[in-house]
């Protein structure tokens, strides 16, 4: 199989995953989603009629006003399509459509920091800060675990490689939100370092907004770093001791070849594919992870706003944000494999 | 690739993790063990019902901080009493005693009298309490409401009724301070000469007089307010967070146990299915595995969680229905090297049937890698329910561990320093998970020799 081959498979497989989130996203809340629409379809009946005091005054009963409400709301809903059940393939194409051109219509309760209630610029509004903040923390831990790593496989059994595995075994075993409500006991309350909340208390046109941001993201960058750079170092080693034991290797030491150059140079090269494919993967997986950890530290990223939305059961939000935060997961899955497989030929042969 | 279980076991008790895996795990069994024994699971499901905590202390350390102190925190003492009746004439006396030690260095909060009475006529209840010193003082003198016939009459008695600050002060002479204005336990549990503790052993007693039968005390308790309780302390509902503590250990150990046998047994039969069969059925398995596996497994969840249901049961599928794709992946690709060896393509030509081959051929080969699994994603399993209970999405009939960090949180416990409240429940999420880490690694230094170098 050729590597434009092995692309457009993979490709489609992430589309697939894609659609088919969206979908069991849509099934999930369609019924909910349903009674929302039809009931603010209802209430904009309602609020044109009661402004519109020329037409009130043209009804005599009670009755007759209620009828020809009742009446309108039927034909706003027949427009709108919303008669027929929401499980209807039409509907939930129609909605999946909209989905797909970012098209999230307007949330119920939530607003973005300028006052939008349209979903599109709520997400735009957050979703750079989810990046900075999960961007910064795994290219620092990438680096961190890389180096630490190459250290601990050049002298396997040592006294580091045992702390380095050990810190890895613990420091995966903690949730990363935990630790951050312990970091913000002792670094803010404790210790008051770092402010409590992450969220900027500038606005984003004042000149000191920038350090700002970067001030507030100090307490969960580090919480992340500290978290994350021990697994990743374990998982560095592990694959450059495997490297480390193969023929070439050892041909290489016959040579003469000096062992540090032998290290950095030929093992870490060979133990590339699988590394820059976690790397990739850390990225999805922290982005997954996101939605906790931005809520403990209040940081007003993706997260946060999903979290938010889950708790007011804002749905337009939830599916917004459900299929951004699917996308962005899908593009580092699909950058993973497709790094993998430039790296490592043999997973195209598959 | 072949192993039995023997070889497996003695290697294992080689690695000094792996017991120390196994040892860690026995002591959290005898933990679920001591918590169905100890508190029943009527008594746990009264967790979040506010009225059943009424007796202890809001936001209590635990009480073993004062081993750390020079100066003694008051404790929260919740006192049963010794019982005596007796009958002179044709008077009943009931007399229940509060012996207790009372060496801290500070007053207690107040004091609370709750009882419950099973009378006819009219009794007369009677308080007072003896000193170190030898005084003693009368707290009060109620009698309960006239009844007929036998009636149960429930009531409480606390610190801060006047009558009692009215009778006390009749015993102001002996005092050599004003008492003006100084509540009630504060002059109890004063010395003589001036306004401080006065330590040592304090009897309160509780008399009950009746002429026409004998009364029934059926609750009697005596609750002295202090600000340490127990050996974890309390929450702000003024819950007893040893007893939530306990209880999250099994519920723990279910949801992670049955989550990841779940997952591993799903993921094993699946993907040795996928690789055995092969062609097409391989193809259509694993694109379904790839769909699964590229799915934002939290996200999901939340959804789930909060359309579908949150019981513990419904949580345990939803994590399953994540879990199983990584494992599937694995068991396929060595599904396909097990069923190109000799003795499987044999008993193919002998025309053994398919479900024979997969569960007696190759299923057994891959069971070190699936035990392997099952430890290594118990942890995972552990932290996601307890992530989702922390959003405040997990069963409010059982509460876990994430559920009272949940509460540490929405009570901000980190602004207020109540680290009893956020430590322990995070370090038995993180020991559970490490027992099983623990053990998942040393079994994996057994299937990759590789690793151990």
């Amino acid at each position: 199989m050729g590597f434009k081959k092995f692309l457009a498979k993979r490709a489609i497989t992430m589309f697939g995953v894609l659609m088919a989130t969206l979908l069991v996203t849509i099934i999930l809340v369609g019924s909910n989603m349903d009674s929302i629409s039809k009931q603010s379809a209802a209430l904009e009946i309602r609020q044109q009629v009661t402004n519109n005091k020329s037409l009130l005054s043209s009804f005599k009963t009670t009755e007759q006003l209620d009828s020809y409400i009742a009446n309108q709301i039927k034909q706003r809903i027949t427009a709108l399509g919303l008669d027929q059940p929401w499980y209807s393939p039409q509907r939930i194409g129609l909605s999946m459509y909209k989905i797909l051109t970012l098209d999230f219509g307007h949330a119920k309760f939530l607003t973005s920091d300028s006052g939008s209630s349209d979903v599109r610029d709520i997400i735009l509004e957050k979703l750079p800060r989810t990046i900075l903040l999960f961007t910064t923390a795994t290219a620092i831990v990438s680096v961190l675990g890389i180096f630490l790593g190459t250290v601990a496989a050049s002298k396997v059994n040592s006294k580091l490689d045992k702390i380095t595995s050990g810190f890895a075994i613990i420091s995966s075993s903690f949730p990363v939100w935990w630790i951050g409500v312990l970091m913000i006991f002792v670094f803010a309350f404790l210790y008051p370092i770092f402010p409590a909340r992450a969220t900027p208390d500038l606005s984003v046109t004042d000149p000191g907004y920038w350090g700002s941001l970067l001030y507030h993201m100090a307490l969960p960058l580090i919480t992340l770093v500290i978290i994350g750079f021990g697994s990743w170092a374990y998982l560095v080693r592990n694959f450059l001791v495997g490297v480390l034991q193969e023929d070439f290797i050892t041909a290489k030491r016959a040579v003469g070849i000096d062992e540090k150059r032998i290290l950095y140079s030929h093992a870490l090269k060979n133990a590339a594919p699988p590394i820059v494919t976690i790397l990739a993967l850390s990225l999805s997986g922290s982005l997954g992870g996101a939605i906790i950890t931005e809520a403990v530290f209040d940081w007003p990223g993706m997260g946060r706003l999903y979290f938010e939305a889950i708790s007011v059961l804002d749905l337009p939000v939830i599916i917004g944000a459900t299929y951004v935060l699917t996308a962005f997961f899908l593009v580092s899955v699909f950058v993973a494999d497709v790094l993998y497989g430039y790296f490592d030929p043999r997973v195209r042969r598959e | 690739m072949s192993f039995s279980t023997r070889v497996i076991w003695k290697e294992f008790s080689h690695s000094k993790i792996g017991i120390a895996g196994i040892v860690i795990l026995v002591i959290l069994f005898s933990m679920s063990a001591i918590a169905f024994v100890t508190i029943p699971l009527d008594s746990f499901k009264t967790w979040n019902d506010p009225t059943s905590w009424l007796q202890y202390p809001k936001s209590a350390q635990p009480a073993w901080v004062n081993y750390f102190q020079s100066e003694k925190i008051p404790e929260h003492l919740i006192l049963k009493p010794a019982s005596m009746s007796q009958q002179i004439g044709s008077v009943y006396f009931l007399t229940d005693s509060f012996v207790f030690n009372y060496n801290y260095d500070g007053f207690p909060s107040d004091f609370i009298y709750q009882y419950t009475v099973q009378y006819s006529g009219s009794p007369l209840l009677q308080m007072s309490v003896t000193r170190p010193d030898g005084v003693e003082i009368q707290i009060i003198s109620t009698s309960m409401p006239f009844a007929s016939s036998t009636v149960t009459y429930s009531s409480m008695i606390f610190s801060t009724q006047d009558v009692i600050a009215k009778n006390i002060a009749s015993a102001k002479n002996k005092y050599a301070f004003s008492l003006d204005g100084i509540s009630s336990e504060k002059i109890i549990f004063s010395k003589l000469d001036q306004n401080q503790i006065l330590k040592g052993q304090y009897v309160f007693r509780v008399h009950l007089y009746d002429v026409s039968e004998k009364p029934v005390l059926v609750k009697s308790n005596l609750v002295l307010g202090g600000k340490v309780y127990g050996i974890m302390g309390t929450d702000e509902l003024r819950r007893d967070l040893s007893v939530g503590l306990l209880w999250g250990t099994p519920l723990a150990l279910f949801i992670g146990i049955t989550v990841s046998i779940g997952s591993v047994v799903l993921g094993l039969v699946y993907g040795v299915y996928a690789g055995y069969k092969g062609r097409a059925t391989d193809e259509v398995l694993m694109r379904f595995n790839d769909v699964i596996y590229a799915m934002p497994a939290l996200p999901l969840l939340i959804i789930l969680a909060v359309t579908i249901g949150n019981s513990i049961f419904l949580m345990v599928g939803f994590l399953v229905v994540f879990g199983w794709v990584g494992i599937a992946k694995v068991s396929r690709s060595m599904a396909l090297q097990i069923k190109t060896l000799q003795y499987v393509e044999t008993a193919k030509l002998m025309g053994q049937k398919d479900y024979k081959i997969i569960f007696k051929h190759i299923l057994p080969q891959l069971l070190p890698y699936a035990f392997a699994s099952i430890a290594i994603s118990v942890p995972a399993a552990i932290t996601t329910e307890a992530g989702l209970s922390f959003l405040g999405l997990g069963d409010p009939s059982f509460p876990t561990w994430g559920q009272i960090l949940h509460d540490a949180s929405s009570y901000s416990a980190a602004a207020r320093g109540m680290w009893w409240w956020i430590l322990p429940p995070g370090i038995m999420i993180a020991v559970t998970g490490l027992a099983f880490v623990f053990m998942g690694q040393a079994m994996d230094g057994i299937i990759n020799p590789k690793l151990r170098h």
